[in-house]
């Protein structure tokens, strides 16, 4: 039986109640892949490209679901989903975020996709990422061995990769509220329900230009610079990108995209 | 006695029994098909687009856990060919893979993971050989098919290597000078038929040496044919059964899984179930042809067209396929519907180690239509003549002819369909700010207004209703009439989403006088062929041989008095002839049965600055002869609208040294509500003479059309040439 089953590739789902309860099967199942909305997870398996031993199902797990503010900082479980990231009152402390999470999917993605697994996939075109990169996003981390932050730009070692130790849990995000002056622009060749072959979320805060792209580079980087420096920041954004040719753009389109985008974002948070 | 008929008649609008199975997710597909003591096929694959297979171990696969068959070429139990028009197509690779995906070994196990872990345990060796993908060189390459399967076929003779077809059309004076003349070069990447429904079926041995197989598929009869031969089998002793089919668009008329799920079952003699995943679908079914064509158009001064002259290539990829019927349709509608007294037209299908291509709704005609409009508006530029006039004068009609020689003698009301669809009024523009989504770049929020243009586009196109050159297929329907009233019908036409199972519903209602009809399950195991769910053919042919059918059981009835009768009538098409093959005019009064002309407008939105594009409206006209059932024929244009929508503007399967590199649905895109706007048909309806009821097929002709309207509404944004389908956002920012 037993070898039928590894035969069958067959795939534990470990469902915790408790944040303590998914810690403590995280570090006795390291191999566990975290799942929550399942929209990254599920397609690496049905895709046969991933078979782990074992699911850790995180959706009954309280503690990582919802927002809560303190401070200025808004705090995001990674739970929270792109549907819930579009709600009011939150859509108004982090426009960017909303922005970013209507271009995921269609709706039935956005009510099951969450921001921590954006984190977890840390893809380069991850949607959320760089909303949260502009808003100066720590990302709450934790294992058994106890709880750490690191900032975003750390967490994201590279393309796929993310700090995550073998035993660790995203717990969530947590970011500065941006009061309106950001948004978030994506380029697809399709008009919904498209992966970014280049994106620009943009704040201004503080008499500073941040910008952050996703698709141009192995990881959404940071782009800073103050707001004097506005009329040469769209050149500041592209020449900081790096950019590849793929099946979804070329790189010289991206970089000419990132320019355009970041002149349009900086006209509608200057205004 | 009159009987008042409440499902409704030829002409009426029928709602589809499927729809709301189909939407609710009730409807069972292939891919839910399930039989007691069930095994799972599973299909290994080349991963070369090109190499000798050096060997084939199979021996720890066949110890794999659960694990009953492991099969190769050596276990193919009759022909270890088979092709729609050339037996080209080996059933399992053997000697060498010629394209990426090629099918080399079949599993079959208690699970699909089982078979799918034991498919990996096969060991095949390959030396890889230097693959053809440069269509323009492939007649200069080593052979890929050195028996040379096209040859002899009645084609012209064309020495070169890596020929599937070589056509030459002379029309007229083909060195007629004009005026002016206009010249393009014009490119279709690979469209894929893109259907939701992954190709699957299950194969039942019988328990006596034969096989009942129930698949998504196009042509029954034509499955069966191709099957039986591979497995050593009489045509009787396979059985081929219609299961639900998820979309067809010409993808299905190739065999899939048939042979395979057969040879496993046979093998096992257990029901073996194949279903192929969204990744493997897209090496598991011919696409639509790339194409380059090289185009001049001469005209007077006034707008006459002179003389056109186009090369046309199209990459065939490893296998025929129905390649050949493809070069030829290229080749008959590459000046579109207008009168044009001279002509060179030279077709040109080359095999290579790209993906296969085949059939794909519109058929050889989109690629040369997007050709010929760009040509057109190219020529009305030069002239300074509105480009729907300039249509207009070159027009196609009844007692014109088509470059093979052909005389329209149908219904083609090409000028009615121009002017239809130009008098449509257009919406006015939509203020800003508004709706973020009703922007190019849709949802992500890319623009409120900057760099957007708006353009509109015209495009008129048409094909052939039906098989052509001396194709002469048939449809067979066989009607019971029991002695309660009940009729029961039967016919193989393939119900691919298309509407024909209302069609025949429909026509047995209004020759029966009477509501009691029922529709029997689609197969061979009844009824004699239907032919093809393709070429815009099974409406005119199923309502025929249903005409005929009830018709005759009418009669018979009446002859007897009453009782029951059982009778079975096969319907045809006026005879066609083949072309003259080193002239390429027609050898009869005709090659093609009749055509179907579509006009189209739309008007669309560009984001020239980032090269993004909203669709705002589209209204079509269209040539139905009689809409047997108008919301079916709405359903029709909407859809085949989309799909050349798609290909204009995102739909393209991408390869690098022939293997293909977007084999997904996150990668190869479709377009969604976002992108599809909603469209106006106008539905022309002058009765086609040699068609039953008057209705010719309605699938193909908005399809043919709107890849190339689109595009001009693009070019009329952006003034750009944008000479490439689909157009890539670097080409309309100019990069």
């Amino acid at each position: 039986m037993q070898e039928e089953a590894t035969t069958l590739g067959a795939v534990d789902v470990l469902t915790p109640r408790t944040l303590e309860e998914a810690l403590r099967l995280k570090s006795e199942t390291p191999g566990a892949v975290p799942i929550q909305g399942g929209t990254d997870v599920m397609v690496e398996l049905n895709f046969d490209r991933a078979r782990p031993p074992a699911l850790l199902n995180l959706n009954e797990v309280a503690a990582l679901r919802g927002w809560s503010r303190t401070n200025g900082r808004v705090s995001l479980g990674a739970g929270l989903t792109y549907a819930e990231a579009m709600e009011h009152p939150l859509a108004e402390l982090l426009p960017a975020l909303a922005e970013a999470a209507r271009t995921v999917g269609g709706p039935q993605i956005r009510n099951r996709g969450t921001v921590g697994g954006n984190l977890g996939t840390a893809s380069p075109a991850g949607d959320a990422l760089p909303p949260l990169l502009v808003a100066g996003a720590e990302v709450n981390v934790a294992s058994v061995r106890g709880e750490r932050t690191l900032p975003l730009h750390e967490f994201l070692v590279g393309p796929k990769r993310n700090a995550l130790a073998e035993d660790e849990l995203i717990v969530g995000v947590s970011v500065a509220a941006g009061a309106g002056r950001e948004t978030f622009l994506k380029v697809g060749p399709r008009n919904a329900m498209v992966i970014a072959v280049v994106s620009l979320a943009l704040r201004v805060v503080d008499g500073e230009l941040l910008a952050a792209f996703g698709s141009a580079g192995p990881v959404p980087a940071l782009v800073r610079a103050p707001l004097e420096e506005a009329s040469s920041f769209p050149e500041q954004v592209a020449a900081a990108a790096s950019p590849i040719d793929d099946v979804r753009g070329t790189a010289a389109y991206r970089r000419h995209a990132l320019r355009i985008l970041a002149g349009r974002a900086l006209d509608r948070c200057l205004a | 006695m009159s009987v008042q008929l409440e499902l409704g008649r030829v002409g009426e609008v029928v709602p589809r029994e499927d729809g709301i199975p189909k939407v609710t997710g009730q409807f069972a597909y292939s891919s839910d098909l399930q039989a007691a003591g069930m095994l799972w096929g599973h299909t290994l694959r080349s991963p070369h687009s090109h190499a000798r297979i050096v060997a084939i171990e199979i021996s720890e696969a066949v110890t794999m856990p659960g694990v009953h068959a492991v099969l190769t070429h050596e276990d193919v139990p009759g022909e270890k060919l088979y092709g729609l028009e050339f037996q080209d197509q080996p059933v399992l690779a053997f000697e060498r893979v010629r394209y990426f995906g090629e099918p080399v070994a079949l599993v079959a196990a208690e699970h699909p993971e089982q078979a799918r872990r034991a498919a990996e345990r096969i060991r095949v060796a390959y030396e890889p050989l230097e693959p053809i993908v440069d269509a323009e060189r492939a007649t200069e390459s080593e052979s890929l098919h050195p028996e040379r399967p096209t040859m002899g076929h009645g084609y012209r003779d064309d020495p070169r290597p890596n020929v599937v077809r070589s056509l030459v059309i002379r029309h007229g004076d083909p060195d007629a000078k004009g005026d002016v003349s206009v010249s393009g070069v014009y490119e279709v990447g690979i469209q894929d038929q893109a259907f939701l429904g992954p190709e699957s079926g299950l194969a039942v041995p019988d328990g006596e040496g034969g096989v009942d197989v129930y698949v998504a598929t196009q042509w029954l009869h034509v499955d069966r044919d191709q099957v039986a031969p591979c497995l050593g089998l009489q045509p009787e002793q396979v059985r081929i059964h219609l299961a639900g089919v998820g979309g067809a668009f010409g993808g299905r008329e190739d065999l899939s899984m048939q042979v395979h799920g057969a040879m496993l079952a046979l093998h096992t003699n257990r029901p073996v179930k194949v279903v192929y995943d969204r990744q493997e679908s897209f090496v598991g079914h011919i696409h639509r042809h790339p194409a380059k064509i090289w185009a001049e158009h001469r005209a007077t001064r006034d707008g006459k067209l002179v003389n056109v002259r186009v090369r046309i290539l199209l990459d065939g990829g490893a296998y025929a396929s129905s390649s050949t019927a493809v070069t030829s349709n290229a080749a008959s509608f590459a000046c579109g519907p207008y009168a044009v007294d001279n002509a060179l037209i030279e077709s040109l299908c080359v095999y290579t180690n790209n993906p296969p291509c085949g059939a794909m709704r519109g058929f050889g005609a989109v690629q040369v239509c997007f050709a010929h409009e760009a040509q057109m508006d190219k020529l009305a530029a030069e002239l300074d003549i509105d480009p729907i006039e300039l249509r207009l004068l070159n027009a196609l009609g009844p007692g014109g002819s088509l470059p093979t020689g052909q005389r329209v003698t149908g219904a083609l009301p090409v000028a009615e369909v121009i002017r239809r669809a130009a008098a449509l009024p257009l919406p006015e523009p939509e203020e800003l700010p508004r709706d973020p989504l009703r922007v190019p770049g849709g949802s992500g929020n890319t623009t409120r207004g900057e760099g957007v243009k708006r353009g509109v586009g015209f495009a008129v196109g048409f094909k052939n209703i039906g098989y052509s050159e001396g194709f002469d297929d048939y449809t067979a329907a066989r009607v019971r009439l029991a002695a309660d009233g009940n009729a029961e019908v039967h016919c193989a036409a393939a119900e691919v989403g298309q509407g024909v199972a209302n069609v025949i519903l429909q026509v047995a209602r209004t020759e029966l006088g009477t509501d009691d009809v029922t529709l029997a399950p689609h197969t061979t195991a009844t009824v004699d062929s239907a032919g093809s769910a393709s070429a815009s053919r099974m409406t005119w042919m199923a309502s025929g041989a249903v005409r005929d059918a009830c018709r005759a059981a009418l009669e018979e009835r009446e002859r007897n008095g009453g009782g029951e009768v059982d009778i079975e009538r096969i319907y045809r098409h006026p005879r066609t002839s083949p072309l003259d093959p080193e002239t390429g005019q027609t050898t009869g009064e005709r090659s093609h049965v009749a055509y179907a002309c579509a006009a189209m407008r739309v008007v669309a939105e560009v984001d020239v600055e980032l090269g993004l594009t909203r669709v705002v409206w589209i209204g079509t006209a269209q040539d139905v002869g009689k809409a047997v059932n108008p919301q079916a024929v709405t359903g029709q244009i909407e859809g085949g609208t989309a799909q050349g929508l798609g290909l204009a503007l995102m739909e393209e399967i991408q390869t690098r040294d022939g293997l293909i590199t977007n084999a997904s649905f996150t990668d190869y895109l479709i377009p969604t509500t976002l992108d599809m706007p909603p469209v106006v048909s106008e539905l022309v309806e002058e009765a086609e003479p040699d068609a039953p009821y008057g209705a010719k097929g309605v699938g193909e002709p908005p399809t043919v059309v709107s890849t190339a309207a689109v595009v001009a509404a693009l070019r009329a944004a952006t003034g750009r040439d944008l000479a490439r389908v689909p157009v890539r956002p670097d080409e309309i920012v100019g990069l």
